[in-house]
């Protein structure tokens, strides 16, 4: 059976060229960046090349890039790092209440610690209001922190507006952009950010390496201590062959990007007109500020879970904001967020494109769709119309 | 636990076959009785519908059983698996199922899914339970408390489903 990848929001394949770039650093450049023999120089000298072609596609300094091992790592060392280098200022944390967990859950345990934080909400397409940030701005506000582009439905959150406000506040703006570098442009000093979270396996480099983007001038605390790699921010041994794919894959996103989210875009919007052909189908988040490669669904009186591993069992992968395939049990709080019902955001599906979908993986998915649809809903009680 | 190869690894061959083809699907007109409950949790929601006969005993058994349900593959696999285990059982037998017998004949369960199981088997006892009453037959008291339960239970579920929009 033909297999079918349309889960590219949870993570990509490794682009052969990246592949490519990093196969010597493993096991013929494997120096150590601390050491201080030719090994350890060649590893350092292939670092700070990384560094300066990350940051070159945000229009960072080099010295402004940490490099971590995860999206979860940033932005824990965003928030913690944050709150703890500032709180002599103040203990007022605003997120969204659609961020990544790793946001909320860092959120919750600054909260244990004492800090008071605000979770704005969102409207229905999941964006958030700058004017709402404005008034949440309190004397002891320290961080805001919003997500850039949504994991799940795809909203494109205005965060060049967010970031200029917070900047006339004087309040430090991150923002995770996991799921929108290298898809869309960004640009920090325009866009007014403070601090960055990007991801290298969301846009074709491997696992095990990301950034935090940090200002200069801007305070943060370290949540690893150790041998004082990354300017003291990130103690650790540096990873360097998935630095070096990281590196790769920010450079092709250079120069394929703007090209490649046309393309994806196209696709997206005749997956969603099609999709929408479909009785009782509904599209999540914004209509047309959306990540070019996002689009995310609900479909009446049927579970999301049972339509994945349908779709699955067809050969396609796409994934869902149900509770059934969560371990939690609960659903989507980012779904929930948008004021949908639980029941609909049990039947949540997210179809997430990129570099290797073809107008064709579209066709097939918008041909099986309907008929998986319908028997799950010939099987479900709420489905006889 | 045998695993299958897909995205659905989490879940036995038996799980998945079920869930490809379930048997039984669909309503019975003029059900002896039908059993509906919900599991909030989960959001999973699960309808059995029973049609009772009188075997060469003389003896109540269940000759005909459906189901309808709103859920994840655990519980439609469950769903399916319950009314094979049913059909053509008196009804004292139906009654001796339990969540471990649905489980162990769908070769295992993710224990996260182990309340599908408990939900076949409340719809089961449900749907006897209401047969029972309609015919004002004499309810064991097992089958009362389950009910209390499960009454319990629907009353959450179906304050939540009331703004339904349909």
């Amino acid at each position: 059976m033909k297999k079918i990848y349309l889960d590219y929001a949870a993570t990509t394949p490794v682009d052969p060229l990246v592949a490519k770039a990093m196969a010597s650093y493993f096991s013929e450049k494997f120096g150590n960046t601390m050491s201080l023999h030719s090994f350890g120089q060649e590893a350092k000298m292939a670092l700070e090349e990384s560094r300066e072609i990350v940051a070159d596609l945000i229009f960072a300094k080099p010295s402004e890039i940490t490099f971590t091992s995860s999206a979860t790592e940033s932005n824990n060392l965003a928030l913690k790092g944050v709150a703890m280098a500032n709180k002599h200022l103040g203990k007022h944390i605003i997120i969204s209440a659609i961020e990544h967990p790793c946001v909320l859950e860092s959120a919750n345990w600054l909260k244990k610690q004492g800090f008071d934080v605000t979770k704005i909400g969102v409207d229905k397409y999941g964006m958030v209001s700058p004017e709402n940030i404005k008034k949440t701005i309190k004397e002891d506000t320290i961080l805001v922190s919003i997500i850039h582009g949504s994991n799940e439905i795809g909203t494109i959150e205005p965060i060049a507006e967010i970031g200029k406000i917070c900047r006339e506040k004087g309040v430090l703006f991150h923002t995770d952009a996991s799921q929108s570098l290298g898809k869309i442009p960004i640009d920090v000093n325009k866009m007014n950010i403070d601090l960055l979270t990007a991801s290298s396996h969301k846009m074709y480099g491997p696992k095990g390496a990301a950034l935090l983007f940090v200002k200069e001038g801007v305070k943060i605390e370290p949540i690893l201590h150790g041998g004082g790699q990354e300017n003291g921010l990130r103690s650790s041994t540096v990873n360097i062959p998935a630095i070096v794919g990281f590196a790769k894959a920010c450079e092709i996103a250079k120069k394929e990007m703007s090209g490649e989210a046309k393309r994806l875009a196209k696709l997206r919007d005749k997956l969603i007109k099609g999709v929408l052909k479909i009785q009782g189908a509904h599209l999540n988040g914004h209509p047309k500020i959306r990540l070019p490669n996002n689009a995310n669904f609900s479909f009446d009186f049927i579970e999301g879970e049972s339509l994945i591993i349908q779709l699955d069992l067809h050969g396609v992968a796409c994934s869902t904001g149900s509770a059934c395939s969560s371990a939690k049990l609960e659903p989507s709080h980012v779904l929930l967020a948008t004021g949908m019902k639980h029941e609909q955001a049990h039947g949540s599906l997210r179809v997430s494109l990129g570099k290797w979908t073809k107008e064709s993986d579209i066709n097939y998915l918008l041909k099986i769709l309907p008929k998986i649809i319908k028997q799950l809903r010939k099987i479900s009680p709420y489905g006889k119309k | 636990m045998e695993k299958n190869n897909t995205c659905a690894g989490i879940y036995t061959k038996k799980v998945i076959e079920t869930f490809k083809n379930p048997h039984n699907y669909g309503k019975i007109k003029n059900a002896d009785g039908i059993g509906k409950v919900g599991n909030i949790v989960c959001g999973d929601v699960m309808w059995l519908y029973i049609k009772v006969a009188k075997n060469k005993k003389k003896e109540d058994f269940i000759k005909d059983v459906k189901f309808e349900t709103f859920g994840c593959v655990a519980a439609i696999s469950t769903s399916s698996m319950i009314t094979d285990l049913v059909k053509g059982k008196t009804i004292k037998e139906a009654l001796k199922i339990t969540k471990d017998n649905i489980v162990e004949s769908l070769g295992g369960l993710p224990k996260i899914k182990y309340h599908c199981s408990v939900l076949a088997i409340d719809a089961l006892a449900e749907a006897i339970f209401d047969y029972l009453k309609k015919n004002k037959m004499p309810i064991p008291k097992e089958l009362e408390d389950r009910h209390k339960k499960a009454k319990r239970e629907r009353g959450i579920l179906e304050k939540r489903y009331k703004n339904r929009a349909e």
